[in-house]
Formats: structure tokens, C-alpha cells, sequence
């Protein structure tokens, strides 16, 4: 009766995922209670979803609440698993797809430490200029430079210092924020 | 109505409050204060187990068989961590338990002190919620939302870890109230949206192909639900098939009954799953048990998902129709609208169907050789199900982890719901035994039998000294064939037959440990007495091992193999499994 049963040289867990990647970024609105950061990012681990950035704080002192900005890289139907997973949690509010909805506004804030002198250092104050980056230190051989912007404008940021003597980079990770005058 | 108490008064207060009449538990250091409190007074009754795990899985025997939270109390560090086998056993099912974990004072957190360990930390991922209380203030609306979160939405077990300071700290407690129940952020959702269930049955009103795929959601949602798949059931006419967590649900002996889908589920079962044109999943998740291969999975039928986690929908097969809600809600309101729609079943549209049904089930796919010489461990189960049908008590079956759960899935019949305990989603051995004392515990009068293999009852044997101090006449039917005989299995079709560590040596004589334990053995190895060796575990008044000497290299079928389709099940005229799977399929589980 089985005489069909020929391999078929596939299996059930390796059937191949063919949707592409997306990166998106997540607004969480939760209690700010002790162990709600390790309950995130555990269930991130836990699940295997790949965090790109990760940024917390409370944001509403009165009501105890924080919001957590998420980037991760995932295929749609993922993103949909990690929004709904998210939501699971007890102390989850609320979970926003911003990328999904189109709307937002997202910041990162940088601190470059560069060293150099003579012409590079010239160079390096020349291309924070046309950065806008502050600088909130200097030495007569290092500067400690501020930049505020999209993720990606401080990546060519950081590209450029390279060459001049870049010595160190502290990121704080995404903030996001829908537009309009909606609140979430 | 605010009381001042101390904090170990408070856990025992509001476990009366919550309505709780059975803890089971293990004491320790860090717990004391409350075993002190527990001490004086008599509302709740203890029961001592022998291990905590033990605890976690009679704590989920009582909650599956009655629909009521279970309730564990440990102490601090091993206490804790001997909790965490129940506790994800109880996530993977869905099982409402509410664990107190005992924890050092708050001025020895994170100085790795005495029987110190992360418990909150520990059991983050094994919870659905759980709490680090280090206030006595905040105790009573943690100890209340507890019991919430635990036993509604989709429920699971919560851990309340409790520093011993807090425990001796006095503070107000109050009773539980609405508003204590009005969560912010947790708001499970219980009602379907009502456009998606009509347009689920405006889909049932034209299958052709229709199954019902239903599962432990059904049970969870009460007996109601159950009552209403049924009149569903009826109403449509058509086949319905469960999972193994499901069973009872739907009465096996109605003739719309397909038997249990899956791995090891019955040919018909499998084979509509695979031809249906609209399959209606009821409170299952589309576990990989079930599925097979997933691009493969039912290919050519309209899916209808009903389940109260969101999170489940559209995780592994997408589907047509998603209705978020409880199960009772949702085929309340299937039954409304198709009442609204038609007074007719689909008989004549789905006779074809059932006509296809027939011959599937025609195979005989649960079908095996018998024998007059040895017991084969399926006909010990179908004389164990004559037995109990005889018997004026109601009758509960938890199993173990193995062929012989599988075997009791097949052969082993229940027509109603929570009367069925097995490890599913984690599949623990050693769930079966300390379940059984749950049950009894939750049922004095019952019969409640546990139907065991001889490798995993081993895990949790001490709890037959529970049984024998509290006096649970519950019965260890043992379907002994001195081998890990799922292992052994698996190494016959993946494995060339190298049966590496997979069989019992030095078994202990359970005769003898029945009776050191205080219990009554048996033993019974040929058919011709098998009846009567029954009749006797049944009459006895106390707890029973039964070690029933079965065929050994038995294979439990049928079987879709790993990295096969639903249509590609192995029957059981099939003799040699090992040229079966080829490479890629070895390297699933
Ligand atoms: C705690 C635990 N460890 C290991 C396994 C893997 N496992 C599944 S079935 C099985 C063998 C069970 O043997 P037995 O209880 O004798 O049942 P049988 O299959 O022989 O009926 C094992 C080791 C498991 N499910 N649970
Ligand atoms: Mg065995």
C-alpha cells in the first residue's frame, strides 16, 4: 500500500522562505515596570527575530509609561508575528509598525570622538559644519562631536571621520514618532 | 474593604478568595511564613507532594479536569527551578495555573544568597506573565490579577515569586473586585468579529469538502463549547477531527467522528485534512504535529481559524478567515447565523464526501495484528476502554509521553470534554502519574487511570507515596515493553536500527514498588488473563501499578513521517520503516 512512498527530499521545517526581508521600525507603548526591557528583547531572542536597534525610556512619568523603539529586519509575515507576539505580552499597551503606516518621523543622536591635528583637523571641523555636528569637547588633539539625524546621515558621518582619526562612536539607537497631531 | 495582614495571611486569603480548595506544594525556608499561615486555618487543603514538578503536573491535572486554575506552591532556588517542567509544560497547553514561588528576603536578592535563583528571570519565557512582588501593598492586586491573567484570553500558568520579608510585612489586603480586574494593558479579546463569522459559514454553506479541524481550545472555552460544536456539528453534517489536546471535545462514538488528526492520527482523518475544500480550525494551531510538510499542508481548501490568541493566526499556514475569540462565542454565533441561513444540513452536497470518507476509513488504518500469546499494547488499551465502560464512575485518562500515549489517543475513546490529560505541546514524560493525583484530588469519587510506559513513569514514581498518603485509589496502567518504544521507533526508520540508549535495563520490579510504596502491584503477561488482571486493579480501593508485559518492538501507526505530506502516512501493513525518510527528514524531530 505504500509503494508511493518515495523520498521527496524536502522536509517540513526546511521549506524555504521566500519572502524578502524588510526593515521596519516598532513604537511599543508599555508599563514601565522592572524586567518589561528583558521581556522584549527575551522574546526577541527567544523567537529568533533579529533586533537592528533598540531604544527605551520611561516617557510619561505620571503614568508610569515608557515607549520602546524597535528596528528590525524581518519578511513581512514575521513582522506581523513580531507586532502580535509583542502584543501578547502583559504589560504591552500598544505596538505600532510605524514603517507599515507610513507616517513617522525617526531621529538618532551620535557622539564621535576624532583625533588628529594640522590638516586633518581643519578638514574635520569643515565636514562637521556641513553635518551640523556640535562639538561638546575638544583637546588641542581630539574633538567630541554631537550629531542628531537619521540613522543613515550618521553613518556617512562616521564614514567620513574615518580617514581623519576617528577613535570612537557612541550611538543611543532610533527614537521614532508618528506625524500629525494624533498621539498613540 | 481594606484588612491589615501579613503577606503569607494574604496568600492564603486570597487563594479562599479566588475560590481555591486544593494547593499542592513543597516546603521550604523561604516559604515558611506562608506554610505557617497555611497552618491555621482550613479553608484550603495542601497536598504534599514529593517533587515540585510533580506539583506543576498535578496542578494541571486538576485545572484541565475541572476548568479551574491550578495552584503550586515551592520555595526558594531548587524549589523554583523543579517548578519550571510544569510550568512550560503548561504554556505549550494552555493550562491556568498560578504558581507561588518563595524567594529570598529583598535585602539577599542578587547576592546569590542561600537557595537564591532569578525565578522571575528563570521563568520568564515558561510563563504567560509573572511577578516579582517587593512590596507587601502591591500583594493583593498581584495575587488577584494572577488568577485573571491566568485564567482567561488564552490561558497559562503565572509565576508570583514572593521575597520571605514581604511574606512576614503587614499590609492592607483586599478582596478581589472589578476594578482589580480591569487590566490596562491585558484585554483579552473574547468576541469574533461578526463579518468574519458570517462570511466562515457563508464559506460552510458551500463546502463540498468540509472538516471540522478542532482542538484544546474547545476544551479550554468550557463545556458549553463543547455542547455547541456538537449541535454544529449536527446542524452541518460534517466530519470532524481533533487534536490530540482536543479529545473529547466531540464525542467519539458519534458516527460524524473521524478520530484524532496528525502525526499518528487515523487515515481518513489525515486524508481529508489533506483533500478538504474548507477546513474549519477550531481552537487548534496548526501545531507541526499536525501539519506535516507545510507546502504540502491541505492544498486545495478555504481555511476558517478561530482562536483567542491572535498571535496564532496566520503563524504557520496562512488562512482565508481569521476570527479572533473565544471558541464558545465564535460557534454560538456560527450556529445563529447558519440557523438564519438554512434549516437543512449539507447532506446531499456532501455525500460524495462522505461516501470518500468511507473508504478511507474502510482501511482500517488503526487496525493491527493480534496475538494469543503476547499482549499487544493496543488491545490492553481496547480491553482497559471495555472495562471502564462498565464501571458507574466517570473515568479520567492521563498518559505519559510515548507509543503508548499515542496508543491511548487511538484507542481509548471519550465522548466528553476534560476527561483527557496528556502532555502535549511539550510532550513530558512523566506528566501522567502526578496528573492523575491531580485528578483524583479533584475528584475523589472518579476512577482515574494513567496510561504509562515503563521508561517514563519512572520520572515522576515518588508521586505514588502522595497517592498512597491521601488515600487516591488512582491506577498506573503500564504498558511495559522494556523500551523507550517511541525512541526505539524512530531509530528503526531513521537510524538503521541502532538502538542507542533507547531500551530499559535493570527495570525495577513494580510489584515490589507498589507495595514498598504502600500501593497494590500487578503484573500480567498473558492475554488469556489480561481481563481478569484488569477487573482486579479496578476493584482495588487504593493506588494500583500495573505492569503489563507488552510486545516489545510494536510500532505505533499510522505515521506521517518527518518531511512527508499528510497523503504520504505509513499504514500499518508497512514492514520495513527504515527505508522510509530519506536524509533531509532525518534531521527533523
Ligand atoms: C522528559 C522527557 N525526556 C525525553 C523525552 C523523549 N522521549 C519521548 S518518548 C520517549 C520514550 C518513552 O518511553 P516509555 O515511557 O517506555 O513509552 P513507550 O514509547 O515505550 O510507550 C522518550 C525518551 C521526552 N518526551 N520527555
Ligand atoms: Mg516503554
Amino acid at each position: 500500500m505504500n509503494a508511493h512512498l518515495q523520498p521527496t527530499g524536502s522536509a517540513y521545517f526546511l521549506t524555504q522562505e521566500t519572502q524578502q526581508t524588510e526593515r521596519h521600525t516598532l513604537s511599543v507603548l508599555v508599563d514601565n515596570e522592572p524586567g518589561i526591557l528583558a521581556r522584549v528583547v527575551g522574546l526577541f531572542s527567544a523567537r529568533g527575530y533579529n533586533i537592528e536597534s533598540l531604544t527605551v525610556s520611561e516617557t510619561e512619568h505620571g503614568r508610569r509609561l515608557s515607549r520602546i523603539t524597535v528596528v528590525v529586519i524581518a519578511t513581512p509575515k514575521t513582522l506581523v508575528q513580531i507586532k502580535l507576539q509583542l502584543e501578547r505580552l502583559v504589560p504591552v499597551h500598544r505596538v505600532h509598525d510605524l514603517t507599515a503606516e507610513g507616517n513617522y518621523v525617526e531621529r538618532e543622536l551620535a557622539l564621535i570622538k576624532v583625533k588628529g591635528t594640522g590638516d586633518h583637523r581643519a578638514e574635520t571641523l569643515r565636514l562637521a559644519e556641513a553635518f551640523r555636528a556640535h562639538i561638546i569637547d575638544a583637546t588641542v588633539e581630539s574633538f567630541v562631536f554631537e550629531v542628531t539625524g537619521k540613522p543613515d546621515k550618521i553613518d556617512s558621518f562616521i564614514a567620513l571621520m574615518s580617514p581623519l582619526g576617528l577613535v570612537e562612536v557612541v550611538r543611543t539607537g532610533l527614537a521614532a514618532i508618528g506625524r500629525g497631531a494624533e498621539g498613540m | 474593604m481594606a484588612e491589615k495582614m501579613t503577606g503569607a495571611e494574604m496568600v492564603i486569603q486570597a487563594l479562599a478568595d479566588q475560590g481555591v480548595e486544593h494547593i499542592f506544594g513543597y516546603p521550604g525556608g523561604a516559604a515558611l511564613p506562608i506554610y505557617d499561615a497555611m497552618f491555621q486555618q482550613d479553608q484550603v487543603q495542601h497536598i504534599l507532594v514529593r517533587h515540585e514538578q510533580g506539583a506543576t503536573h498535578m496542578a494541571e491535572g486538576y485545572a484541565r479536569s475541572t476548568g479551574k486554575p491550578g495552584v503550586v506552591l515551592v520555595t526558594s532556588g531548587p524549589g523554583a527551578t523543579n517548578a519550571v517542567t510544569g510550568l512550560t509544560d503548561a504554556l505549550m497547553d494552555s493550562i491556568p495555573l498560578v504558581c507561588i514561588t518563595a524567594q529570598v528576603p529583598t535585602t539577599l536578592i542578587g547576592t546569590d544568597g542561600f537557595q537564591e535563583c532569578d525565578t522571575v528571570g528563570i521563568t520568564r519565557s515558561c510563563t504567560k506573565h509573572n511577578y516579582l512582588v517587593k512590596n507587601v501593598n502591591d500583594l493583593p492586586r498581584v495575587l488577584h490579577e494572577a488568577f485573571h491573567i491566568a485564567t482567561t484570553g488564552r490561558p497559562g500558568p503565572v509565576v508570583i515569586d514572593i521575597p520571605k520579608d514581604i511574606q512576614f510585612a503587614v499590609g492592607e489586603y483586599y478582596k478581589p473586585e472589578i476594578e482589580t480586574l480591569r487590566h490596562a494593558s491585558y484585554r483579552p479579546q473574547v468576541d469574533g468579529d461578526l463579518k468574519a463569522i458570517e462570511a466562515a459559514v457563508d464559506l460552510m454553506l458551500k463546502a463540498e469538502r468540509p472538516i471540522f479541524y478542532t482542538g484544546g481550545g474547545v476544551i479550554n472555552a468550557g463545556p458549553e463549547a463543547s455542547e455547541n460544536l456538537r449541535e454544529l456539528a449536527e446542524l452541518t453534517g460534517f466530519p470532524v477531527t481533533s487534536t490530540l489536546m482536543g479529545l473529547g471535545a466531540f464525542p467519539a462514538s458519534d458516527p460524524q467522528w473521524m478520530g484524532m488528526l496528525g502525526m499518528h492520527g487515523t487515515y481518513e482523518a489525515n486524508m481529508a485534512m489533506h483533500d478538504c475544500d474548507v477546513m474549519i480550525n477550531i481552537g487548534a494551531r496548526f501545531d507541526d504535529r499536525i501539519t506535516g510538510r507545510i507546502d504540502a499542508f491541505s492544498p486545495n481548501s478555504r481555511k476558517i481559524h478561530v482562536d483567542i490568541d491572535p498571535s496564532s493566526i496566520n503563524k504557520i499556514i496562512r488562512v482565508d478567515v481569521p476570527i479572533v475569540g473565544d471558541c464558545n462565542r465564535v460557534l454560538e454565533e456560527m450556529i445563529r447565523i447558519w440557523r438564519s441561513r438554512t434549516n437543512q444540513p449539507r447532506t446531499e452536497a456532501i455525500a460524495p464526501w462522505w461516501k470518500q470518507i468511507e473508504k478511507w476509513r474502510a482501511v482500517g488504518s488503526l487496525n493491527f495484528k493480534n496475538s494469543d500469546t503476547v499482549i499487544k499494547p493496543q488491545w490492553a488499551i481496547q480491553r482497559l476502554y471495555e472495562a471502564t465502560k462498565q464501571q458507574s464512575k466517570e473515568v479520567y485518562i492521563t498518559t505519559e509521553v510515548g507509543q503508548h500515549q499515542m496508543w491511548a489517543a487511538q484507542h481509548f475513546h471519550f465522548d466528553k470534554p476534560n476527561h483527557w490529560m496528556t502532555s502535549g505541546g511539550l510532550g513530558t514524560m512523566g506528566y501522567g502519574l502526578p496528573a492523575a493525583v491531580g485528578v483524583q484530588v479533584a475528584h475523589p469519587d472518579a476512577l482515574v487511570i494513567d496510561i504509562a510506559g515503563e521508561a517514563s513513569v519512572q520520572m515522576t514514581m515518588q508521586e505514588m507515596s502522595t497517592a498512597v498518603q491521601y488515600r487516591l485509589p488512582i491506577k498506573i496502567f503500564i504498558l511495559n515493553n522494556e523500551r523507550m518504544g517511541m525512541v526505539r521507533q524512530w531509530q528503526d526508520l531513521l537510524h538503521g536500527s541502532r538502538y542507542a540508549h533507547s531500551y530499559s535495563e535493570s527495570l525495577p520490579d513494580f510489584v515490589k514498588l507498589a507495595e514498598a510504596y504502600g500501593g497494590r502491584g500487578i503484573r500480567c503477561e498473558s492475554p488469556a488473563e489480561l481481563d481478569a488482571a484488569i477487573a482486579e486493579m479496578l476493584d482495588y480501593d487504593g493506588p494500583v501499578l500495573f505492569d503489563v508485559i507488552v510486545e516489545k518492538d510494536e510500532n505505533c501507526l499510522p505515521m506521517i513521517p518527518s518531511g512527508k505530506p499528510h497523503n504520504e502516512i505509513i499504514l500499518p501493513d508497512t514492514a520495513n520503516l527504515g527505508s522510509i525518510i530519506d536524509e533531509k527528514g532525518r534531521a527533523l524531530v
